[in-house]
């Protein structure tokens, strides 16, 4: 094992650079821009051990990367924000062509006006485009991460997006776990998807259907998502076996006799798993994976602890209606007989979580009109 | 009062300064040319509206005291578009730097030029895009340094002005923050122009540019931008030989062709007449 300092930006290029990818689309955009710019010194040392694209926008990136793909090649690319909503009809584009995109973005709020704050809403926008989306709550989970969104992404035949915040996770630093390359190059794999562009092969793609059969696509889509869950937990399986370490969709520290789970994605899990001591008889569950969505294991875990209340930490707002976590959670609850009620801590804007403000949420129950959605400037 | 504190004042939101720019950046001295330049066209305060994208030299309008708008990356000509159509008589400045323009808002680039609408775009050239610590831009020279090219870019580089005329731009200049006043006259005289003006400013990067690509500090860089430009006027009794390697200043065309959005204008009161 070799450990290095890195940041969450360094972790995530770290794993692209150890993936054996064949081509990196690239943009700046903060607070992105430190993992292409990694990327960009791999390759001018000869150490990417794949082509480096600078583009003239992350439009361009993605449609890069999809072109890329289709030709065959392993490919990379990372943004945030308004970059990322600015790919969203190519996001759309990659899932519908069902090419192997594997792409980080860093959450970072969406204007106007500017703001660099790490609010989830520039991923959560993209939640219906048929792109896998992991939440991570460190750097090496990020480096894991995207290791293992390969997997998942040529194996389902489906882009994947791995997220976490920007600031506290990419420019933070931590002691990350390093394998060797040989090692990580092993785990990935022969790539598991053929070229949809084979020269003497001519080939029309993607030309005017009718929606008799693009409902075909969309159900064919929406059922390989969805085996995702299980080849998460295959994936995981070999991960560890690898690297003596492994992840769930849904994972939980919930003490005996716990009444309150808190539900968070992002680097917010952290904050709460150092409170959770001090919190009374509280537990946390950390939302990795996003799209799909796995509503059994979540439903399944607050069933077998008996949680009493939920309160899900939102650094995001759908506005008019909420967080999307937890709008996401209530829908799964639906089939629960006893569901708990679900409370939720709007951090939207991207503001910071502290330990005072998961102490005033507890302290103030659900009563009343709205009561239900508590804003994180009045419990701070 | 000086003339210039009476400018600082009226033009500039003293409130916000400190800006954020780093020590030795030309943003600061193409603002201020801007601003004498918006008082020489002598334009009424309050029909001025400066509209940024984003990146370094957009933060200027924050600092400039009339309506200003902030917009997205590389779009704020598109925004431009819209109040110029909306309130004809506007006077309208567009600050962008030479990524947010010429890369990931080439189109609208393009476009307004061929549309010759009125607007006045300023862009700061600085080769680099300074504000994420110095990728590569398409106005980055062959050869030089950036985060996202540490073997030095290979990609050849936009000439701006070429590509506004072909474009259909019928006003095309550009100053040197080395030479502000030029730079200043530059400005006014693309603001008096009626159609898509652009005025180009070099403009130093010593942070993000100049030391990665060891170019000096800002008054090397300004030095070499000196002595490595050239008027127009001196240069039309030169020899294209004598002519390599440098970068022409001044005015390099000015034609007149019809207005965009008065020609709308026009053909919405003749069809409602
Ligand atoms: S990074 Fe460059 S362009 Fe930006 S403020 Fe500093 S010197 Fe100016």
């Amino acid at each position: 094992m070799a450990y290095e300092m890195l940041s969450g930006s360094q972790a995530a290029a770290a794993a692209v650079q150890r993936a054996g990818v064949d081509l990196v689309a690239a943009y700046p955009i903060t607070p992105q821009t430190a993992i292409v710019e990694t990327l960009a010194n791999y390759e001018a040392k000869g150490e990417l051990g794949g082509d480096f694209v600078s583009v003239e926008s992350e439009y361009a990136a993605l449609a890069c990367c999809y072109g890329a793909a289709a030709a065959g090649a392993r490919v990379f690319t990372a943004t945030a924000s308004h970059g990322l909503a600015y790919m969203h009809e190519v996001i759309h584009w990659c899932s519908g062509a069902r090419v192997p995109v594997v792409m980080v973005n860093v959450n970072r709020a969406i204007g106007a006006p500017w703001c660099l704050d790490p609010d989830q809403g520039d991923s959560l926008s993209q939640r219906d485009t048929g792109w896998m989306q992991i939440y991570c709550s460190g750097a090496q989970e990020v480096f894991d991460t995207v290791l293992q969104a390969y997997v998942l992404s040529e194996s389902l035949l489906l882009p994947c997006l791995v997220v976490f915040d920007g600031f506290y996770i990419s420019h933070t630093y931590e002691a990350v776990d390093i394998p060797e390359k040989e090692k990580t190059l092993e785990f990935v794999g022969e790539k598991r998807f053929k070229p949809q562009v084979v020269p003497g092969n001519p080939v029309n793609l993607h030309g005017l259907t009718t929606g008799d059969n693009q409902i075909l696509l969309v159900r064919n889509r929406h059922e390989s998502m969805i085996k995702a869950l299980d080849l998460f937990k295959q994936v995981n399986k070999k991960f560890e076996g690898y690297f003596a370490r492994s992840y769930k969709a849904v994972d939980s520290v919930i003490p005996p006799g716990s009444k309150t789970v808190f539900v968070a994605a992002g680097s917010t899990v952290e904050t709460i798993r150092w409170a959770l001591p001090g919190l009374k008889d509280c537990g946390l569950i950390q939302l990795r994976m996003f799209r799909p969505y796995p509503a059994e294991e979540l439903c399944a875990v607050l069933e077998a602890h008996d949680v009493e209340r939920v309160i899900v930490v939102d650094r995001n707002c759908s506005i008019g209606m909420g967080g999307i976590f937890s709008q996401e959670l209530k829908a799964a609850l639906y089939n629960m007989e006893n569901p708990p009620i679900v409370e939720d801590l709007l951090l939207a804007g991207g503001i910071d979580l502290t330990i005072d403000m998961l102490h005033r949420v507890l302290e103030t129950t659900a009563e009343g009109k709205n009561a239900d959605q508590k804003w994180g400037v009045d419990v701070r | 009062m000086a003339v210039i504190e009476q400018l600082t004042q009226d033009f500039l939101r003293t409130k916000k300064l400190p800006h954020i720019w780093c020590p030795g950046c030309g943003n600061g001295i193409v603002t201020a040319a801007l601003v004498r330049a918006i008082e020489r066209a002598d334009f009424d305060q309050k029909d001025v509206v400066i509209v940024s994208g984003i990146g370094c030299s957009s933060r200027a309008a924050g600092y400039l005291n009339f309506n200003t708008l902030h917009t997205t990356h590389g779009r704020a000509l598109a925004f431009a578009t819209g109040l110029k159509m909306a309130r004809p008589e506007l006077k309208l400045f567009v600050i962008m730097g030479d990524g947010d323009c010429s890369a990931i808002g080439g189109n609208h680039f393009i476009h307004s030029a061929r549309r010759n609408i009125d607007l006045n775009a300023v862009i700061v050239n600085n080769h680099i895009y300074g504000m994420t610590g110095g990728q590569h831009s398409p106005l980055t020279p062959v050869g030089k340094k950036a985060t996202t090219a540490p073997r030095g870019t290979l990609e050849r580089e936009f000439d701006l002005l070429k590509l506004a005329r072909g474009a259909g731009a019928t006003f095309g200049a550009r100053g040197i923050a080395a030479q502000p006043r030029q730079l200043e006259q530059l400005i006014a005289r693309a603001a008096k122009h009626k159609g898509f003006s652009v005025v180009e400013a070099l403009s130093p990067c010593p942070i993000a540019y100049g030391r990665r690509n060891k170019l000096g500090g800002a008054v090397e860089m300004l030095r070499e931008m000196k002595d490595s430009s050239i008027s127009v006027e001196k240069a039309s009794s030169m020899d294209t030989s004598e002519l390599e390697d440098k970068t022409l200043t001044g005015v390099l065309f000015s034609e007149e062709a019809p207005e965009f959005s008065e020609e709308y204008h026009k053909s919405i009161n003749k069809e409602n007449a």
